[in-house]
C-alpha cells in the first residue's frame, strides 16, 4: 500500500518544510543574535530573554532536516555535504559558539560576560554568513569558480542580513520600550538588504541553467507564477508599509512584520523550491536518483504522520505559553 | 597523516566531547524530578535549594550536549558518506526516530521546564521536567540501538553491496542492545552521582552551612553506593555477551595471545603487536578464565586466531583496548569503594561530620564517571575495528575524500574549542559551588525560574 505513494516526493516535502521552518524560527534567533552589538547591556538581556525558551527547539528542526536527507537521500547527502565541508563546518563551529554562550553569559562570572556576549554575536554571524555561502553555492551547482564563490559571498552577506531583519521583526512583536523602537529602527534599515537579497537570487537562478531558465519563462507556466512575485511585492509592500507607522499605540499590530515576513520567507524558498524540483544535487542527482528503498522509507513515514504534528502542537503549545513581551517573561 | 586517520580522530574528538554532556543530562533529568517531587511532598527549603542549583548545570550542559550532537549529526555526512550509502536503510529510521521521538520532546519542553514555572500550572511543570528526562533517556535509547547494531548486526540482508532491513525487531533488539543500555544508563547515573557528591562535597569543604550541600552529599554517596554493584554485574554481563560476539575484542581487552585454559586476569602488562606478546606482566591466575568461563580451565579466545594466513591482521589494536578497559574497571573499583566507605561514615557520622580527607578525595572524584565512560566508549569502539559496521563495512570504505588538510584544519578548530568550553564549563560549575558555598545568590540568570516559583504548590 506504502510502495503506492510517490514517497521520494514526499519526503523531499518534508526536507523542504522542516529546511523552511529551520530558516524561518532559527533565522529570528540568529538575527538576534547578529543585532547584539547595537543594543545596550540591559536590552541584550531583554533580547536573549525574548529567545530563551525557544532556540533549543528551532535548532532541532536543522536536525529534522539533515536527518531527513541523511535518512531519504543518502547519496545526495554524501554529495552535498563533502561538498560543502568548510562552510558546514564554519557553521557548526557557529552554533556551538552561539548555543553555548547563551548559557555561559548568565552563569559564568560577571567579568566575562563580555567575552560571551562576544561569542554570541560571532556565533550567530558565522552561521548565518555560512548558511547563505552554503545556499549561493547551491543554486550555482555546488562547484567552486571564482564566479559561483563571489555569488556565494553576496548570498552570504544577504542571507545574514535577511536573518537581522527577520530578527528585528521579531524584537518588535516580542518587546517595548526603547528596544521596541531600535528594533522598528533596525527593520526599516534591513529591509532594503532583504529586497536586495531577493531580486538578486530572482534575477541569477533562472541563468544558472537553462532548465529552470524554461520552467519560470515559458508559457502558460509564466501565467501560473506570477501570482509569486506579486505577493512577495504585495507583502513587501504591506511591510514597510507597517514598519512606518509601528509602534502603534496599545501595541496593536506589533506582530503584522514577523508575520508578513514569515510569509515572504515561505514564498522565496517556494520559488526556489520550484526551480530545482525533481533535483536535490542541482543538474545533477534527482530526488528519485537519490531516495533509499522504500521499505525504510514507509518505516520513517509511519512515525513522521504520526509525531509530525505532535511536534508542531507541542511547539505551539510552547509559544503560547510564553506569549507576550519578553521584558516580562524574566525571572520566574 | 591520511584523510582516513584525520577523519577518525575527528570523529572520535567530537563524540567523546559530545557523550559526555549527554551522559551527565540523562540522568541529572530524573533526578532533578526526583528533587522537584520531594520538595512538593516535604516542602523542605533544601530540597528546592538543591534543584535551583542543579537545575543551572542541567541547563548549561544541555546546551553543550545539543551544539555538541548536532556537529555529530554533520559528520556522518561530511566525512563518512559510505556509512549511510550502505547501512543508510537501517541507521536512518534509527536517527530519524531519534530526532522525531527524542529531540523534539526535550528541546520543546526544556523551554517549559526552565523558564516555565510560573506560566504554567505545577502538574505542568513537573510535566515537563519528566518528558525531558524521558526524552534524554529515550535519545540514548535510540542511539544505541545502533550502535549496538553497528557491533552486532541482525535483522538485514545484503544486497548489491547495500543492507536491507528485514525485521526490525531483530534490528532494535540486537543481542548486544540490552547490555549496552543498561551499562550506558548505569553509567550515567553513577556520573550524576559523582558529580553531585563531589560537588557538594567541595562546598561543604568550603565551608558551605546551605542544608543543601550536606543533602547533595548524602543523596550523592547514597545513589552511587546503590547504583556501583549494578553496574559491575551489568559491565560483566556485557563482556560474557561480547566474547559471544566479539570474542577478539575480548582477547584484547584481555591481553590474551594464544586460545587457552587458565588465562591469568592481568593488573599490569605492556602489549607488543610486533611481538605478538605481552612484557612485564602482572596478573592472577586464571581469574580471567573464571570471570569468562566460570572455570579456572576455561578456555578463552586469543588474538593469534585472528591473524589471516596471509598474515593480515583482523583484531583491533590490543593495547589501547586493553589499557581503557582497565582505567574503566579501576575507577569503577574506585567508585564502589569511595562510595561504600561514604555510605558506612554517613551512616556513623551523619553528613556534616564527615572527614575532610575524604571529601577532598570525593571532590577530586567529580568527575571520575567521565573517565570510566569515555574509557569504556574507547575499550568498545577501538575493539571493534577495523570493522565500521562489524563484518559488514570497514571503517576505510566509509570515510570520505575530503582532502587530508582540510580536515586537519577543521580538526584543530575542534579541538580548540572543545578546550575552550572545557576550561569554562567546569570553571563555571566550580565558580557557582562557590558561591553557593559564600551563601551569595548564583548569578543573575534570567532564565532559570525562580524561588517564589517553586513555592506555588507544585502538584
Ligand atoms: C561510569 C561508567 C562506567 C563504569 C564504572 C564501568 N563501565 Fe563498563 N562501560 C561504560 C561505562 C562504565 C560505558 C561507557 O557505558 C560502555 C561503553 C560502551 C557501552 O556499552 O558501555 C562500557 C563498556 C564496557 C564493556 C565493553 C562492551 C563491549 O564489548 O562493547 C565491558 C566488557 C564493560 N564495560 C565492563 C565493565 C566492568 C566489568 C565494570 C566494572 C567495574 C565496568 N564496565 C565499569
Ligand atoms: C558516545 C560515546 C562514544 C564514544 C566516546 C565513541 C568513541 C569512538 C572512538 C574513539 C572511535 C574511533 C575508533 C578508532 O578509530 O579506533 C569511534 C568510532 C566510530 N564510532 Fe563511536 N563512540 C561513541 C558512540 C558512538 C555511537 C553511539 C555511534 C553511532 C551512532 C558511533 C559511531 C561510530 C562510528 C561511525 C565510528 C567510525 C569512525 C571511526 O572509526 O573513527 N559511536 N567512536
Ligand atoms: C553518532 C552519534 C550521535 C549523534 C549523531 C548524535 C546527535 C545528537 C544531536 C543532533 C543532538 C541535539 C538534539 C537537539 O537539538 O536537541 C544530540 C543530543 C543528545 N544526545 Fe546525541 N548523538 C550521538 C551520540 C549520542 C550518544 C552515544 C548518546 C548517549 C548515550 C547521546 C545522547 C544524547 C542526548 C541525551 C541528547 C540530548 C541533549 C543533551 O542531553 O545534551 N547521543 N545528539
Amino acid at each position: 500500500m506504502m510502495a503506492d505513494l510517490d514517497l521520494p516526493f514526499i519526503f523531499a516535502a518534508l526536507l523542504g518544510l522542516s529546511i523552511l521552518i529551520y530558516v524561518v524560527l532559527d533565522g529570528f534567533d540568529l538575527g538576534v543574535g547578529i543585532l547584539f552589538p547595537f543594543a545596550s547591556e540591559a536590552e541584550r538581556d531583554t533580547m536573549v530573554a525574548s529567545i530563551g525558551p525557544f532556540w533549543d527547539a528551532n535548532e532541532t528542526w536543522l536536525v529534522l532536516a539533515i536527518g531527513i536527507l541523511l535518512v531519504a537521500f543518502p547519496i545526495a547527502h554524501g554529495a552535498i555535504l563533502t561538498q560543502l565541508y568548510l562552510p558546514v563546518a564554519v557553521m557548526l563551529v557557529g552554533l556551538i559558539l552561539r548555543g553555548v554562550a547563551f548559557e555561559f553569559r548568565a552563569k559564568a562570572p560577571p567579568k566575562h560576560k563580555r567575552a560571551w556576549d562576544i561569542a554570541f554575536c560571532g556565533g550567530s554571524l558565522m552561521a548565518g554568513l555560512s548558511q547563505g555561502f552554503m545556499l549561493g553555492l547551491y543554486i550555482m551547482g555546488l562547484s567552486y569558480t571564482w564566479w559561483h564563490v563571489g555569488f556565494a559571498l553576496l548570498t552570504a552577506v544577504f542571507l545574514t542580513v535577511a536573518y537581522s531583519f527577520i530578527g528585528a521583526t521579531w524584537l518588535i512583536w516580542k518587546t517595548d520600550g526603547d528596544l521596541q523602537k531600535k528594533a522598528v529602527k533596525w527593520s526599516r534599515e534591513g529591509i532594503w538588504g532583504v529586497i536586495a537579497g531577493m531580486g538578486l537570487v530572482s534575477l541569477f537562478t533562472p541563468f544558472v541553467s537553462e532548465r529552470i531558465f524554461d520552467k519560470w519563462f515559458g508559457l502558460p507556466q509564466m501565467l501560473y507564477l506570477s501570482p509569486l512575485p506579486v505577493m512577495s511585492a504585495l507583502l513587501i509592500g504591506a511591510i514597510f508599509w507597517k514598519l512606518r507607522r509601528l509602534p502603534m499605540d496599545a501595541d496593536s499590530y506589533a506582530w503584522v512584520p514577523f508575520v508578513a515576513t514569515i510569509a515572504l520567507f515561505a514564498l522565496g524558498f517556494a520559488g526556489m523550491a520550484y526551480s530545482f524540483y525533481p533535483f536535490i544535487v542541482p543538474e545533477a542527482l534527482t530526488i528519485y536518483e537519490a531516495a533509499s528503498a522504500p521499505e525504510a522509507l514507509s518505516i520513517i513515514l509511519v512515525g513522521t504522520m504520526i509525531v509530525l504534528p505532535t511536534i508542531i502542537a507541542y511547539s505551539v503549545l510552547s509559544y503560547w505559553i510564553f506569549r507576550g513581551k519578553a521584558t516580562k517573561l524574566s525571572y520566574d | 597523516m591520511d584523510t582516513l586517520l584525520l577523519s577518525r580522530i575527528q570523529f572520535a574528538a567530537n563524540i567523546s566531547f559530545h557523550i559526555l554532556f549527554p551522559t551527565i543530562t540523562i540522568a541529572l533529568g530524573w533526578v532533578l524530578l526526583f528533587f522537584k517531587v520531594k520538595f512538593s511532598r516535604t516542602r523542605e527549603k533544601r530540597w528546592m535549594d538543591l534543584y535551583m542549583f542543579w537545575v543551572k548545570v542541567f541547563a548549561l550542559s544541555f546546551a553543550l550536549g545539543v551544539v555538541s550532537g548536532i556537529t555529530m549529526s554533520f559528520q556522518f555526512g561530511t566525512n563518512w558518506p559510505g556509512f549511510m550509502e550502505t547501512v543508510g536503510n537501517v541507521a536512518g529510521p534509527l536517527l530519524a526516530y531519534e530526532v522525531l521521538t527524542a529531540f523534539f520532546l526535550e528541546a520543546v519542553f526544556l523551554g517549559i521546564m526552565l523558564f516555565g514555572a510560573s506560566r504554567v500550572p505545577g502538574w505542568l511543570h513537573t510535566l515537563a521536567t519528566f518528558l525531558v528526562a524521558f526524552g534524554t533517556t529515550m535519545s540514548a535509547f535510540w542511539i544505541l540501538v545502533l550502535n549496538s547494531w553497528m557491533h552486532t548486526p541482525a535483522g538485514h540482508e545484503l544486497r548489491d553491496g547495500v543492507i536491507y532491513a528485514t525485521d526490525w525487531w531483530a534490528i532494535i533488539f540486537n543481542p548486544s542492545m540490552p547490555y549496552r543500555l543498561a551499562h550506558m544508563l548505569l553509567a550515567s547515573g553513577l556520573t550524576v552521582a559523582f558529580l553531585i557528591a563531589g560537588i557538594s562535597a567541595y562546598r561543604l569543604l568550603r565551608g558551605d552551612r546551605g542544608g543543601d550541600a550536606a543533602t547533595g552529599l548524602r543523596f550523592g554517596i547514597i545513589l552511587g553506593a546503590l547504583l556501583i554493584p549494578l553496574q559491575i554485574l551489568a559491565g560483566d554481563m556485557h563482556g560474557l555477551n561480547t566474547l559471544e560476539h566479539q570474542p577478539q575484542k575480548v582477547a584484547a581487552m584481555e591481553g590474551n595471545w594464544e586460545t587457552q585454559g587458565n588465562v591469568p586476569l592481568l593488573l599490569f602488562a605492556l602489549p607488543d603487536e610486533e611481538a605478538r606478546t605481552n612484557h612485564f606482566e602482572i596478573g592472577i591466575p586464571s581469574l580471567a578464565s573464571i570471570i569468562l568461563k566460570h572455570d579456572p580451565a576455561g578456555v578463552v579466545p586469543g588474538l593469534n586466531d585472528f591473524v589471516a594466513a596471509d598474515g593480515t591482521v583482523t583484531h583491533p589494536p590490543v593495547a589501547p583496548v586493553f589499557w581503557s578497559f582497565r582505567i574503566m574497571v579501576g575507577v569503577g573499583m574506585l567508585m564502589l569503594l569511595a562510595s561504600w566507605a561514604g555510605a558506612f561514615l554517613l551512616w556513623r557520622r551523619g553528613a556534616d561530620n564527615l572527614p575532610r580527607p575524604y571529601l577532598w578525595g570525593l571532590s577530586g572524584m567529580s568527575f571520575a564517571g567521565w573517565v570510566a565512560t569515555l574509557a569504556g566508549w574507547y575499550t568498545t569502539e577501538i575493539g571493534r575495528q577495523p570493522w565500521l559496521v562489524n563484518g559488514v563495512l570497514t571503517t576505510e570504505a566509509a570515510v570520505a575524500d575530503v582532502p587530508a588538510p582540510m580536515v586537519l584544519s577543521t580538526l584543530i578548530v575542534y579541538l580548540a574549542i572543545y578546550a575552550i568550553l572545557m576550561v569554562a564549563y567546569i570553571g563555571v560549575i566550580t565558580y557557582m559551588a562557590r558561591k553557593a558555598a559564600k551563601g551569595e545568590p548564583l548569578p543573575r540568570d534570567e532564565r532559570t525560574i525562580g524561588a517564589q516559583a517553586m513555592a506555588v504548590p507544585a502538584e
